[in-house]
C-alpha cells in the first residue's frame, strides 16, 4: 500500500486527470438530466400560470423574505401526506421563476395552503399573527395595507412569457387591469380574469375592501392560490400502486 | 533528497522516513490508519452495492431504476395509505349517517376525542382557537350559541362546506346598509347597542326602522333564530362586537364571514369526528359561559 501510494504521489499530471474524471462523474449525473428536463418532468395539462395579482402577491412574498421560514414543497413522505396532502411535483412549479420549495421550515409549510383559510384569516394574520395563533413566532406585517404598485406587472408577464410561462398576448396587455379586476367581483373586469385564468380563479376583495388595490390583496391572493393551480398532485396520490 | 530504495527506519516509532533530509532534520512517512482504508473501502463497495439495488445513474430521458425497485413517491403513498388503514377500523364508524347516535357511544368517544383534538388543532384551531375561543371575526366554538345549530349532523354540514366560501355553503351576509343617511345608521346603531340589556325603546324611530330593515333577518326586535345566517341580537353572541360604534361600521360596511369547506381536505368520517368533537366543546364549557 505504501509503495504503491509512493509511486502513485510521483505521477502529478496522472493526479490531475484523476481529479478532472472523478469531478466530471459529478458534473455529469447532477447537469446531465437537465438537457432532457424538457420531456423528462411532464407539466400537468390542467396547469395555470398565476393571475397578474398572484404574481405581484408573489413578488412581495419574495420581498419580505417568507420563504426564508415557509417551504412550499410537501415531501413524499407518508406523514407528510398526512399532515399536508399530496406530496409536490416537480410540474407544480413548471411556471414558477424562480420556484420557492424551500427547505427550512420554520413556520409550515405552504404548498397546499389555498382554500384552507379565509381572506380574513389571512389579513388579521398578517397584521398581527399573535391575534389569532397566540403561541405564533410570525413577524407582523402591517405595512401591507398599502397601495399595490402594478406598474411593473406587464413587464414582468412579458418577461414569464419569453422563459416560456404560457401568458398570451391579451393576458399580457390585459396585466395590470386584471390585477385591479380580481379584487374586486362586481367590476366589468371581473368576468375577463377568469375568462383568461379559468373558472377555479378567485375573485374577491382579499383584504375586505374592494375600493383599494393594495398589497395585502395581493399576498392573499397568492396564498389562496397555492396548491390549486392544477389537480395533478391529487391525481397522482389517488393512482394505483404497485 | 537521497535515494529512493534507502529505507531508513525510524527508531523511536518503527516508521519509515519519507528519505527527505533538510539539515538533518527527517519526516517521517506515517502510514495511513488501517482502519480509515478499510471504511474508505467500504464505502466504495457500499456505493456500488447502492448503485446496484437503488434508482441511480441517469441516462438521458431515465434513469437506472435499481433491482430493488424502489420508487420513493409510491413509498410515501403506500406508507400514507397504511396509517390510513390502520385508522379505518375506527374511524369507518364515524360515516354513519346519524352521528347523534355516535355521541352516546362513550368507550367509542372517548377513543377517539384524542385524534379529533389533534384534527382541530391542524384545521380549526387557527381561526377559532385551540379551545375553541373564538378570534377577531372567528366565532367561539364553546359558548353554546349557534348561527344555526349545535346538532352535530348541522354542525358536521357547516364544516362540509363552509360558510360563503362556495355554492353548496351556509350563507350568511349582512348587507351593507350605506344607503341610509349616516344620521339613521347612528340612530340604529345606538338602538342596536342596547338590545342586550333589555331595555330598548320600542316606540322610538330607531326601532321602526329596525323592524322595516333589520327584522326580517334578525328577527322581530332582534332576537334572532331564523337561521339564516344572522345572529340574535338580544344576547351577547355577536360575532363582531355589538357596541355602537361597530354596529355602525357593521352597518356602513356589511359582513361577509367566510369559512372554508373542508369537503376534500378531510373525508367524511373526520368530518363527523370534528363536529362531534365541536358539538362536545359547547356542551362541556358552553354551561360554564352562559
Amino acid at each position: 500500500m505504501l509503495r504503491l501510494h509512493y509511486n502513485l504521489e510521483k505521477l502529478s499530471m496522472g493526479l490531475v486527470g484523476a481529479i478532472i474524471v472523478a469531478a466530471s462523474i459529478g458534473g455529469l449525473v447532477e447537469i446531465a438530466p437537465l438537457f432532457t428536463i424538457d420531456e423528462t418532468v411532464a407539466v400537468p395539462d390542467d396547469l395555470r400560470p398565476h393571475t397578474p395579482l398572484e404574481l405581484a402577491g408573489r413578488e412581495i412574498y419574495i420581498r419580505e423574505g417568507c420563504y426564508a421560514c415557509h417551504s412550499q414543497m410537501v415531501r413524499s413522505l407518508a406523514d407528510e401526506i398526512d399532515r399536508y396532502g399530496p406530496y409536490s411535483l416537480a410540474g407544480e412549479s413548471a411556471y414558477d421563476h424562480p420556484m420557492l420549495w424551500g427547505s427550512k421550515r420554520t413556520g409550515p409549510d405552504l404548498a397546499r395552503l389555498g382554500g384552507k383559510y379565509s381572506d380574513l384569516w389571512h389579513v388579521e394574520h398578517l397584521v398581527d399573527p399573535r391575534s389569532v395563533v397566540p403561541a405564533s413566532i410570525m413577524p407582523a406585517y402591517p405595512w401591507l395595507a398599502r397601495p399595490l404598485d402594478t406598474g411593473l406587472l406587464h413587464d414582468k408577464l412579458a418577461t414569464l412569457a419569453r422563459l416560456g410561462v404560457p401568458y398570451d398576448e391579451a393576458m399580457i396587455a390585459a396585466a395590470k387591469t386584471d390585477a385591479l379586476a380580481q379584487s374586486r367581483p362586481d367590476s366589468d373586469g371581473a368576468e375577463a380574469v377568469t375568462v383568461r385564468y379559468g373558472g377555479k380563479v378567485a375573485v374577491r376583495a382579499f383584504d375586505g375592501d374592494p375600493e383599494t388595490l393594495t398589497e395585502m390583496d395581493a399576498v392573499v391572493a397568492y396564498l389562496q392560490s397555492l396548491g390549486t393551480l392544477t389537480e395533478a398532485p391529487y391525481r397522482v396520490l389517488a393512482e394505483d400502486r404497485p | 533528497m537521497s535515494g529512493t530504495d534507502t529505507r531508513e527506519v525510524d527508531p523511536v516509532t518503527g516508521h519509515d522516513t519519507t528519505g527527505h533530509n533538510w539539515n538533518g532534520i527527517k519526516e517521517l512517512n506515517t502510514p495511513f490508519p488501517k482502519l480509515v482504508i478499510w471504511i474508505l473501502a467500504l464505502a466504495f463497495l457500499y456505493s456500488v452495492v447502492a448503485w446496484i439495488l437503488l434508482p441511480a445513474w441517469p441516462t438521458g430521458r431515465d434513469y437506472t431504476r435499481g433491482l430493488l425497485g424502489l420508487d420513493q413517491g409510491t413509498e410515501a403513498v403506500t406508507g400514507f395509505r397504511e396509517i390510513a388503514a390502520e385508522r379505518q377500523g375506527w374511524l369507518d364508524r364515524f360515516e354513519a349517517p346519524d352521528i347523534a347516535a355516535l355521541q352516546a357511544d362513550t368507550g367509542l368517544m372517548r377513543q377517539a376525542m384524542p385524534a379529533a383534538r389533534r384534527l382541530f388543532d391542524d384545521n380549526c384551531a387557527a381561526c377559532h382557537g385551540t379551545s375553541g375561543q373564538g378570534g377577531p371575526g372567528f366565532p367561539v366554538l364553546a359558548d353554546g350559541y349557534w348561527l344555526w345549530s349545535g346538532d352535530p349532523a348541522e354542525i358536521a354540514l357547516t364544516i362540509r362546506h363552509g360558510i360563503n366560501a362556495n355554492e353548496e355553503s351556509r350563507i350568511a351576509e349582512m348587507p351593507a346598509f350605506n344607503w341610509m343617511s349616516a344620521a339613521e345608521r347612528a340612530e340604529l346603531a345606538g338602538y342596536v347597542a342596547t338590545l342586550p340589556k333589555g331595555d330598548a325603546d320600542s316606540d322610538s324611530p330607531a326601532a321602526a326602522i329596525f323592524s322595516e330593515n333589520c327584522a326580517a333577518c334578525h328577527g322581530d326586535g332582534g332576537t334572532g333564530g331564523l337561521g339564516v345566517g344572522a345572529p340574535s341580537l338580544t344576547d351577547v353572541s355577536v360575532l363582531y362586537g355589538q357596541d355602537a360604534a361597530t354596529v355602525l361600521q357593521t352597518l356602513t360596511h356589511g359582513r361577509h364571514g367566510v369559512m372554508p369547506a373542508w369537503a376534500g381536505r378531510l373525508s367524511e368520517a373526520e368530518i363527523n369526528l370534528l363536529a362531534l368533537y365541536v358539538a362536545d366543546l359547547a356542551e362541556t364549557k358552553g354551561e360554564v359561559a352562559k
